[in-house]
């Protein structure tokens, strides 16, 4: 039944690893796009490839941080309103003459205040994220508010919002791609390939053990909370450039599309499992239903259906197997209990019988 | 000052006249109340706006004020209800939404139907989606905050397919029906009264009977709960369903009190109710707080506005003011806590 | 063995468990359970860690359903399928640290899901604080029935335990060590509130480790040992030596071969150190090559003083240096970095992540010497773990199988592989064969014994006393926060460390 360690499990492994989620969610948008791409005409070309990409830029950014903080276990709402406030100010500063680049390198540096605010509520003092982070998302979309007030800044520098939604020649992939691809391989490498990525894990599945290894928990989560409020902000700025507008209310919602597209990617909402691969699947397949449905002149607003559907079948889908197959677990072992403890019975009789006698 | 002190001399009060609380053990427990700090932050702030402004507290003034807060207290309510027993619902602004919409529909399309029936269809239209919320949490066995966080998308999406472009006015419907937001008795706008009326009642249920208190039971402690034969499941599925039921309410009262309803009526409420829930003492894990403080704490959050406007205050700082209570609630929270576990630790160091 | 246990009064048996069988797995947590309580008595319940008491206990609360057993309550015969079971036939169990419900008054912790109905079917309050009040007032007790449990000191949740037994009218009352967080004057309180309910006539059973509290209570006592009932006396019958002797009686030197190994120089150095009510002025060495146990009660603060070292707890005065080097307090990775390895006492929470596979848990304490350039080198980390898994035996299909698919002693080669792939100059293990088969207990001892042969120091938390004078060098005896007594390997018997640990008298420390 138990073997020792050797070759014998790798066959499995593969098996395993075929069978997935990671590997679920891939096929499910390898799917989607053929089915899309066959179905509607206008589907694959430059043209879609363009605006889907660019639509999803801002919900795989944040992503990225938002996977590694649920990983360990906590959560942050107020992502978007960080997005906000950096557009807020991005606005603001640039309307009042200052240079692009030092604007957005302040716009940057709040965001990663903001995430440390974060962080030091909720890691130094020991509050619960999901509280803080309510608390932060009024605390920050107020600030922005305050920052900018009822204006809309457009007039930013024409080079720099068209080479925002500039494409990679003639392929319609959006030039900031790059970066973002560069972003999405960070966060990949870290969480899946360095000490500090496997120490995450560790934190969100046992906290206690992970600490008894060296782990110094509280100073990665806030660590991590800065990253995420540094995403946060550059997104912020991204969807200033884009849309050509700095607005205290751009982004906003944006926390729950995020967390949706996270937990549909197979991370634990309890932490401790979950990868980017997933994750960036995720924002994919929600990327592609909801686009392909749009060229079917499905109205926007309704497609957050898709969303929330995926969502749901995503947790409760597992559960039933989960139950199915544990239901028929259970029978075999009760089966196979009952034989085993009639005969651990009579055994330890026996030889308590004899060692009285 | 040792724990053990305090709880004697408590005690010595309370045999001293034969079991009741004297005045001081009551002065004393009305300070230790959870729902203390928002009251009297509330009454300061009304106090306060009142002395820089005295139209603030004119006969318009507080019916202004409480039309404000009643939609959202009947939120907080039902809201409270769902996290003492350690859950969360964020569909509410979903639910919201459709049952206001609903509610223009019914009187576009049956201009006779009586103002009570729609009160009834509605809310237990809010109800049946609360209660399928508390099915896909109870049976599934999924956190809350996922399934909750995938139907506020769903409903909102079919709010959507259903109203499409389409939004009904206050002319679509009986003028009877819009003056429950105008009419007022004794000073009080009769849909105010009737949230008042729901508090007292789901407090009353909350506070003295058995269903209520197994929710604070669960939310303290599910295991624990499990192991005293309290039937889980229910009670959490019944707190879905209810507090489905009050937002049912709530989008009926939304389409008397607002001249239009349509697809993104309530878009975003989910997170100001659960703010005002913790600004009003309830514990974001389950377990404490109560929904009077909850409703407090709704009221609170929409006197800031008002206040903010009367006080001339630029109306932009009200949201960042609202963050940094939420904050602040947490904060003294956690901080009570604390000093209480360190209490009970030098107590304990004491005799050891 | 099967001698007429003796009696005391006049009373029937209200509860009797003879015969009783459980297992898990492969470990025999319970051969011959056997217990026999009358109405009107208190029986005390003893026998060292592991000698199947709280499986017995379990059993009783509806817990465990045993293998086999003959149960009768009050002359029925009972099979108890859950908690609510033991509950209905009056048995109430008050565990060393009571689940009260944080959030809700002391009232209502009594009576929940039962509170008093008035009008409207509303809860009485007035009735329930009332009827919480003259429970309280029959105990002589001062707790206010409306504060919320939350704060509760031990022993006033205790309290509220009986004062809820008392309400649902329990004729068995069992106590597993009511009075092990509490003071000398709650332990008298809790007493005098136990006695009282003796002479109204309720059968109470009482587990406890201090032989003073068992003589100052009860009137009978049952002794366990190895899962087995041993003997029934009545206490006024029987002296602390024969018990003592009747709860180890065993050969130890058989069990546990310890290699003779040659001890080096002093790698942990404890100087004073002290954490509040914890521990005070803890001082000891462990060489290279030497086995130092920690031996005494659960609770006498031997865990308290290895997280101290390890620096996962904080402590106020003292030093800790290894092999002369100060160590700051409250830094594991000071400790680690300084060549400290831990095998904590609770494997599932502290020792592994148990939705990990096992090779990653294997290389948690390896992951930042694995890594090149910051990047975790894949094919050197299966590596290593295989090597790992292989010296320590470990048994598993595949190594990226979570380890909560192993069994406990499995787990427990995991934890060891993790923290010796680290290469220690000091282990601590805490209770490293708890909750272990036989076959792999005896695993790890040789493993222990090993690993001192080649030169390192191991520091040892243990209850078993067995496993203490089989495998240590040295044994430090604590009680209550301090160190009693240090005894050598060629003096120790078990009768003087059961002394040290138990009695309170002030013992001169060096033997």
């Amino acid at each position: 039944m138990a073997e020792t360690i050797g070759r014998s499990g790798q066959k499995a492994d593969w098996v395993r690893l075929a069978l997935s989620r990671d590997a679920i969610m891939i096929y499910a948008v390898v799917v989607a796009v053929l089915f899309a791409s066959l179905r509607l005409e206008r589907f694959a070309s430059t043209l879609t490839v363009g605006f889907l990409l660019l639509d999803l830029i801002p919900v795989l950014l944040i992503a990225m941080p938002m996977t590694l903080i649920i990983i360990t276990g906590e959560i942050d709402l107020s992502v978007a309103s960080i997005a906000g406030l950096s557009s807020a100010m991005m606005g603001t500063l640039w309307e009042d003459g200052f240079p692009i680049w030092l604007v957005i390198v302040v716009c940057l540096a709040i965001g990663l205040i903001a995430g440390a605010v974060n962080g030091i509520l909720i890691a130094g003092l020991g509050l619960q994220s999901l509280a803080v982070t309510i608390g932060t998302l009024a605390l920050y979309r107020g600030l922005a508010l305050v920052v900018i007030g009822d204006n809309a800044v457009a007039s930013f520098p024409a080079g720099l919002t068209s080479f925002t939604t500039s494409k990679l020649g003639n392929t319609g992939i959006p030039t900031v791609m790059i970066g973002v691809m560069v972003i999405v391989i960070m966060f990949a490498v870290v969480l899946h390939l360095t000490p500090f990525g496997r120490g995450l894990y560790a934190i969100g599945s046992a906290a206690e053990a992970a600490s008894f290894v060296g782990i110094d928990v509280a100073r990665v989560k806030i660590k991590l909370y800065v990253w995420c409020g540094g995403i946060s902000a550059l997104t912020g700025i991204y969807w200033t450039l884009r849309f050509s507008s700095a607005r205290s209310d751009n982004a906003s919602g944006l926390e729950l599309t995020v967390i949706a597209a996270v937990l549909l990617g197979g991370v634990s909402i309890f932490g401790g499992k979950g990868s980017i691969t997933g994750v960036v699947a995720a924002v994919g397949l929600i990327g592609t239903i909801t686009y392909s449905l749009r060229l079917e002149r499905v109205s926007d607003v309704v497609l957050i259906i898709v969303t929330g559907t995926l969502l749901i079948v995503s947790v409760v889908a597992p559960r039933i197997f989960e139950v199915i197959s544990g239901a028929r677990h259970r029978r075999k072992l009760s089966t196979q209990l009952a034989v085993d403890r009639s005969a651990i019975t009579t055994h330890t009789r026996s030889t308590a019988h004899r060692k009285e006698e | 000052m040792s724990a053990q002190e305090i709880s004697s001399t408590d005690i010595e009060a309370v045999l001293a006249t034969g079991s009741r609380p004297t005045l001081m053990t009551a002065v004393k427990r009305l300070l230790t109340a959870r729902e203390f700090p928002v009251t009297a932050a509330l009454v300061a702030l009304v106090l306060f706006t009142y002395a820089n402004n005295q139209l603030f507290l004119s006969r318009q003034g507080v019916k202004d004020l409480l039309l404000n807060a009643t939609i959202v207290i009947l939120l907080a309510v039902g809201q409270s209800i769902v996290i003492i027993s350690r859950n969360v619902d964020l569909s509410i602004g979903s639910i919201l939404g459709l049952t206001a919409f609903a509610t223009g529909t019914l009187f576009v399309n049956n201009p006779d139907i009586p103002i009570w029936a729609v009160f009834v269809i509605v809310s237990l239209f809010g109800a049946l989606l609360g209660a399928l919320n508390g099915l896909l949490v109870t049976v599934a066995r999924v956190p809350a905050l996922v399934i909750t966080l995938g139907t506020l998308y769903v409903f909102r999406g079919f709010n959507n397919l259903w109203a499409g472009p389409t939004q009904y006015f206050a002319d679509d419907r009986p003028d009877a029906f819009g003056d429950l937001s105008v009419d007022t008795v004794f000073g009080l706008p009769i849909i105010t009264l009737g949230a008042l009326l729901v508090v007292v009642i789901v407090a009353g249920f909350m506070g003295r009977t058995r269903r209520g208190r197994d929710l604070y039971a669960i939310g303290s402690d599910p295991t624990a709960a499990l192991l005293f034969g309290v039937p889980v499941g229910r009670r959490v599925f019944l707190a879905f369903a209810v507090n489905g039921l009050l937002a049912g309410l709530a989008g009926v009262l939304y389409a008397s009190r607002f001249n239009s309803v349509g697809a993104t009526t309530g878009n975003g409420i989910e997170l100001d109710v659960v703010a005002a829930a913790v600004v009003g003492g309830v514990a974001i894990f389950g377990g404490s707080g109560t929904v009077v403080g909850a409703a407090i704490g709704a009221m609170l959050l929409t006197t800031i506005t008002s206040s903010l406007t009367t006080l001339r205050v630029d109306k932009f700082w009200q949201q960042a003011i609202v963050g940094v209570l939420i904050l602040a609630a947490i904060a003294a929270d956690r901080i009570v806590k604390l000093r209480a576990e360190r209490r009970l630790q030098t107590s304990e160091a004491h005799h050891g | 063995m099967e001698g007429k246990p003796p009696s005391t009064g006049n009373h029937g048996p209200a509860l009797s468990l003879i015969g009783a069988v459980k297992t898990f797995g492969e470990v025999v947590a319970l051969a011959d359970g056997r217990v026999e309580l009358r109405a009107g008595e208190i029986l005390a319940l003893i026998g060292e860690n592991g000698a199947g008491k709280s499986t017995l206990v379990k059993i009783l609360a509806g817990v465990h359903t045993p293998d086999s057993a003959s149960f009768m309550v009050a002359g029925e015969s009972v099979v108890f399928g859950s908690v609510a079971d033991s509950k209905s036939a009056g048995i109430s169990i008050i565990y060393q640290e009571p689940t009260l419900f944080p959030d809700l008054t002391v009232a209502e912790n009594i009576y929940v899901g039962r509170q008093p109905k008035g009008a409207f079917g509303l809860i009485d309050r007035g009735r329930m604080r009332d009827d919480a009040a003259a429970l309280f007032a029959r105990l002589g007790v001062r707790i206010d029935p409306d504060r919320v449990a939350e704060g509760l000191s031990i022993a006033d949740q205790q309290i509220i335990e009986i004062a809820k037994a008392i309400s649902m009218h329990a004729q068995v009352l069992i106590m597993d060590e009511p009075t092990a967080a509490l003071s000398g004057a709650e332990v008298d309180r809790l007493f005098e509130v136990v006695r009282g309910l003796r002479d109204e006539g309720a059968a109470i059973m009482f587990i406890s480790h201090r032989f003073e509290e068992v003589f100052e209570l009860c009137d009978r006592v049952t002794v366990m040992r190895d899962g087995r009932h041993v003997a029934d006396h009545v206490t006024a019958d029987v002296t602390i030596e024969e018990l003592v002797l009747e709860m180890v009686g065993r050969d130890i030197d058989q069990l546990f071969p310890k290699q003779e190994a040659e001890t080096g120089v002093v790698v942990l150095d404890v100087e004073g150190i002290s954490a509040g009510s914890v521990f005070r002025d803890i001082s000891f060495t462990v060489r290279a090559g030497e086995i130092v146990a920690l031996a005494g009660l659960v609770g006498a603060g031997r865990t308290e003083v290895a997280r101290a070292v390890f620096g996962i707890d904080r402590y106020e005065a003292g030093e800790i240096r290894v092999e002369g080097r100060a160590l700051q307090s409250g830094s594991p990775q000071e400790a680690i970095d300084a060549g400290i390895a831990f095998v904590p006492e609770d494997r599932r929470k502290q020792g592994l992540v148990m939705e990990m596979s096992i090779q990653h848990n294997i290389t948690l304490t390896l992951r930042d010497s694995l890594a090149r350039f910051g990047l975790i080198r894949r094919p050197e980390e299966s590596a290593a773990a295989d090597d790992w898994a292989k010296r320590l035996q470990v048994k598993a299909g595949s190594m990226r199988h979570s380890v909560a698919t192993l069994s406990g002693g499995n787990q427990q080669k995991v934890v060891l592989a993790k923290w010796l792939a680290t290469n220690p100059k000091l282990l601590i293990v805490d209770e490293p064969t708890r909750g272990i088969d036989v076959g792999t207990k005896s695993e790890v001892h040789r493993l222990l014994s090993d690993l001192a042969v080649r030169g390192v120091a191991i520091l040892m938390v243990s209850s078993e006393l067995p496993e203490v004078l089989g495998m240590a060098d040295r044994i430090l005896v604590m009680r209550e926060g301090r160190l009693t007594a240090e005894i050598d390997r060629v003096d120790a018997t078990s009768e003087n460390v059961m002394r040290a640990a138990t009695t309170p008298v002030e013992v001169s420390v060096g033997a």
